[in-house]
């Protein structure tokens, strides 16, 4: 992975700029111990590493638009960081670039339960905002499976989902604010406790642009009240298509489930080995479908999933009793990353979505690839949604094995986007899927994303060599080809 | 009356942006100009219709995906979905006779380019939410493309975003993607008379807070109430209080009974059942008490659901008006009548009393004039302001899309 040419001069001027830093922040919040740094030198894209120039970890708004606008002026580039979760290499560091933490930004500001809605700082753990509410029957809907540990923040930066987005939407749709540091240190206000915006929508645009745009320094969530109730089933097929075919029908039938979570044999077999879930064994697919609301509508709707999955073709059927028997149906598929990772030494985990009528098609292609590079697949799937979550087995050790790895994860994003899907559907382009960009995106549509980037950090000193597999300059990107002199569209029809 | 151009395709469309630009020939961008009166009005030779680009293009139910020309008809849209069983779960309102426009309810690019969300919005999202990708030509005379068709896709600055509520001013979009839903199978209005704006809204945010899941939550002043022509509502001669639950029919029924039981304490209940309950959150979405007097000004104030009453009683101290509340009392509609030739429709007041408060006030109707001298939308602090216009520069350097559409530089 080819990141941007380190800038020589930046890196010679290292003691100058610690120290224009700790004229900003104190002391301890300056990093530049090369033991220290090495904590910071890669996030949950384990494969690539750097250590960074320098680490700064503010604790203000205040700080934070010092510290940008000194680099800003100083042309240093910064890479923002969450709790350093991304699996796609977002806050990988840069050689010549400082990194900018916010892990101190950790505190709740308000918890206003008749607005419903929280006020908190982006280092909050995403899980901490629903333990900060949940007394009062109150949760913060998305929840990627890193909760315990990712960032509301992070999740701001990357628009992370979860596996009950498919009912409740991703981050996008559950926030109501941000405040956020541009890079020159100026700092805007966006939304509040209210809905919609009174201009372009920037709310939007900065949920899930990969710390590209600017530092998020606080976050306004909207809080939900728990359903009264839920219930899971757990469906076994003989066939993925079968499986496929059902989730089509229940949502067809107008269903649309908390969650709904499909694994392949051989993710059935690692999870039942590693945790002991109960999950059948000699079934080609299972569903995990969870209904949830006032008990009265899931009972209604489990008997119903489970009519059309008799219709389809369901050889295994089981409906959670109790919220442990429930509990036990999830830790099988939450636990099948680290049940994989007991099968090889190494796994890839890949992330796009397609139009889940593809997916018979996706997963034979995906077995012949397996075959071709060598190299054991194993799929969980937000069947819901059509979120893949292939997990490519390797071995880091064995000389070109990785570089099979990210080939196989590369043509499989390929083929995603070829029938109609898309690169990432959760874990953000990042380092990781640069390079495919391309893949999806003309050069034109490219472009485009990058003059926003240029509206808002003209010098792309804001996590440089992410998201886009080329850097052009703000001026060139500016620059208008106008056709003068062309007759005005004597074709086009007018009345 | 200005040239209307109606390109055919995106190539002419393409061509058309070009000669603009190079030209300096502002374009007034429309689907069926159902609309116009939102925004400020735009100064433009030449009206750009994008009545051709009409079509659904994909609709696949089960995967709950619809793909259209901008300047598809939402009849079409709504008769297509309807037949699935399906809908725009962000309920668009239906503004064509609040705007006094008799050529239909408007197109589908119309309605994501103005970010519209009914009553469910608070339960669902608006137009934002259920905007999955696009093809638009930018005011660089470029056919990009963003999104996709598919919910979960972090592929990418979510420019679709950008683009829902950009009233034209960034791109004009030729073919969008959106996100539907099946429509429940039972919905059911639980009603509560006589409450105060203030009791109510308290009320509203109770019950918005409880596992009932609330789709819907308004607060009708008398007054409101009394032109809403249904029974139960307009012959109510009180403050009308409303919530809506939907679902399979046993559920809605379930929380129906257990949310009147509630909320019987507070004052005497009704329930609306089938196409009256239908009817009612229309009327709420299509701004029914301001359809009579039509020449009323009408503001629309998004703001901290708990200050909505504050906010109101703050306006109506001042000039006297007609409102009400959707959205659990963070929608506020409030009407003024006309006073004459140096009114500035409220704006002053409507903005001074929202000041603390926080959100957003837009003149949602008035003449031309006004909505071309009193600011159309809320003002901008000053460096959301210039990231908004570095933003505009970024798709249409030239100002020739809707140029002045949504503020009168930019």
């Amino acid at each position: 992975m080819q990141m941007p040419e380190p800038d020589r001069g930046v890196i010679s001027r290292k003691r100058e700029i610690i120290a224009a830093l700790q004229e900003i922040l104190p002391q301890e919040s300056v990093i530049y111990d090369e033991d220290e740094l090495r904590a910071y030198e890669n996030d949950g894209l384990t494969a690539y590493r750097q250590i960074p120039l320098i680490v700064v970890l503010p604790e203000t708004t205040d700080q934070v638009s010092q510290v940008l606008q000194y680099c800003d002026k100083n042309s240093i580039k910064v890479v923002p960081r969450g709790a350093g979760t991304s699996l796609s290499g977002g806050a990988l560091p840069l050689e010549d670039g400082i990194v900018l933490g916010l892990g101190k930004f950790n505190k709740i500001l308000e918890t206003d339960f008749e607005n419903r809605c929280v006020v908190t700082q982006p280092g909050v753990t995403n899980l901490g905002i629903t333990n900060a509410v949940e007394h009062a029957g109150f949760y913060y809907a998305p929840d990627p499976s890193s909760q315990i540990a990712c960032s509301i923040g992070g999740n701001v930066a990357e628009n992370s989902g979860g596996v009950h987005c498919l009912k409740y939407g991703l981050t996008t749709n559950n926030l109501l604010g941000l405040k956020v540091v541009l890079i020159d240190g100026s700092i805007i206000e966006i939304g509040g406790k209210h809905l919609d915006s009174e201009g372009y929508d920037l709310l939007g645009l900065m949920t899930g642009s990969e710390g590209l745009l600017g530092v998020v320094t606080e976050v306004t969530v909207r809080i939900l009240q728990k359903p009264a109730s839920a219930r899971a089933l757990l469906l076994g097929f003989e066939t993925s298509e079968a499986a496929g075919d059902c989730v089509a029908a229940v949502i067809a039938g107008g269903i649309i489930p908390g969650g709904m979570e499909m694994m392949d044999r051989p993710a059935i077999h690692a999870a039942e080995d590693f945790v002991k879930a109960g999950y059948p064994l000699d079934v080609d697919a299972l569903l995990i479908v969870e209904l949830d609301g006032p008990p009265v509508e899931v009972d209604h709707l489990i008997e119903r999933v489970n009519e059309i999955a008799k219709t389809h073709g369901a050889v295994y059927n089981r409906v959670s009793e109790s919220d442990e028997e429930r509990a036990r149906f999830w830790a099988g598929r939450k636990a099948a990353f680290p049940a994989v990772g007991r099968l090889s030494p190494d796994y890839y985990c890949m992330d796009g979505t397609i139009p889940r009528n593809k997916l018979p098609h996706v997963l034979t292609r995906m077995r012949e690839m397996s075959e071709h590079y060598g190299l054991g697949v194993v799929n969980v799937f937000h069947a819901g949604d059509g979120n893949l979550h292939p997990l490519i087995m390797y071995d880091a050790n064995k000389p070109g094995d990785l570089e099979k790895a990210e080939d196989f994860g590369g043509d499989i994003l390929k083929l995603c986007v070829e029938v109609g899907g898309v690169l990432t559907g959760e874990h953000g382009v990042g380092v990781e899927k640069r390079d495919l960009m391309g893949s999806m995106f003309s050069e034109v549509d490219l472009n485009q994303q990058q003059r926003v980037k240029c509206a808002f950090d003209p010098h792309s000193l804001l996590n440089p060599g992410k998201v886009f597999p080329q850097l052009h300059r703000c001026a060139e990107l500016g620059r208008m080809h106008i056709h003068q002199g062309q007759l005005p569209f004597p074709d086009i029809p007018r009345f | 009356m200005s040239e209307i151009l109606r390109p055919e395709n995106p190539d002419q469309l393409v061509e058309l942006v070009n000669w603009a630009v190079s030209e300096k020939q502002p374009l007034k961008v429309t689907g069926s100009d159902s609309k116009d009166g939102l925004g400020r009005p735009v100064q433009a030779q030449h009206t750009l219709s994008l009545s051709a680009f009409n079509g659904i293009r994909l609709y696949e139910p089960e995967e709950l995906v619809l793909s259209a020309g901008a300047g598809t008809p939402l009849s079409v849209i709504r008769a297509a979905l309807q037949e699935k069983g399906q809908e725009m779960a962000f309920e668009p309102p239906d503004l064509s006779v609040f705007y006094g426009q008799g050529n239909g309810e408007g197109t589908l690019g119309g309605l994501l380019a103005c970010n519209l969300a009914g009553p469910r919005r608070i339960k669902i999202g608006a137009a934002r939410d259920h905007f999955l990708g696009f093809s638009a030509v930018t005011g660089r005379g470029e056919l990009v493309k963003s999104g996709g068709r598919v919910v979960k896709n972090v592929t990418g600055y979510d420019l679709s975003k950008l683009l829902a509520g950009s009233y034209g001013t960034l791109g004009i979009m030729t073919e969008v993607t959106l996100k539907v839903l099946p429509v429940a199978e039972k919905l059911r209005t639980v009603l509560v008379y006589g409450l105060e704006d203030a009791q109510a809204v308290s009320t509203l945010s109770k019950t918005l807070g409880s596992p009932h899941e609330l789709s819907a939550a308004a607060h009708l002043p008398a007054a409101a109430a009394a032109g809403f022509a249904l029974p139960r509502v307009s012959d109510a001669g009180r403050a009308v209080t409303a919530v809506r639950v939907e679902g399979p029919e046993p559920s809605a029924v379930f929380r129906c009974e257990a949310l009147r039981k509630e909320l019987s304490a507070l004052g005497e209940t009704e329930e609306l059942h089938g196409k009256n309950s239908q009817d009612f959150w229309s009327k709420v979405a299509n701004l029914q008490p301001f359809i009579q007097a039509s020449d009323q000004i009408v503001w629309k104030v998004s703001t901290a659901p708990t200050a909505g009453p504050g906010v109101a009683a703050r306006i109506l101290a001042q000039r006297k008006g007609q409102h009400y509340y959707d959205w659990g009392g963070g929608l506020l509609w409030i009407g003024f009548d006309p006073a004459g030739i140096d009114d500035d429709g409220g704006a002053a007041i409507v903005r001074e009393a929202l000041g603390e408060a926080g959100g957003h006030a837009t003149l949602m109707r008035a003449p031309d004039a006004l909505r071309a001298a009193v600011p159309v939308f809320q003002p901008q602090e000053a460096g959301k302001a210039a990231l908004s216009s570095r933003l505009k520069n970024a798709f249409d350097p030239s100002g020739v899309l809707n140029p002045g559409r949504i503020y009168a530089d930019n």
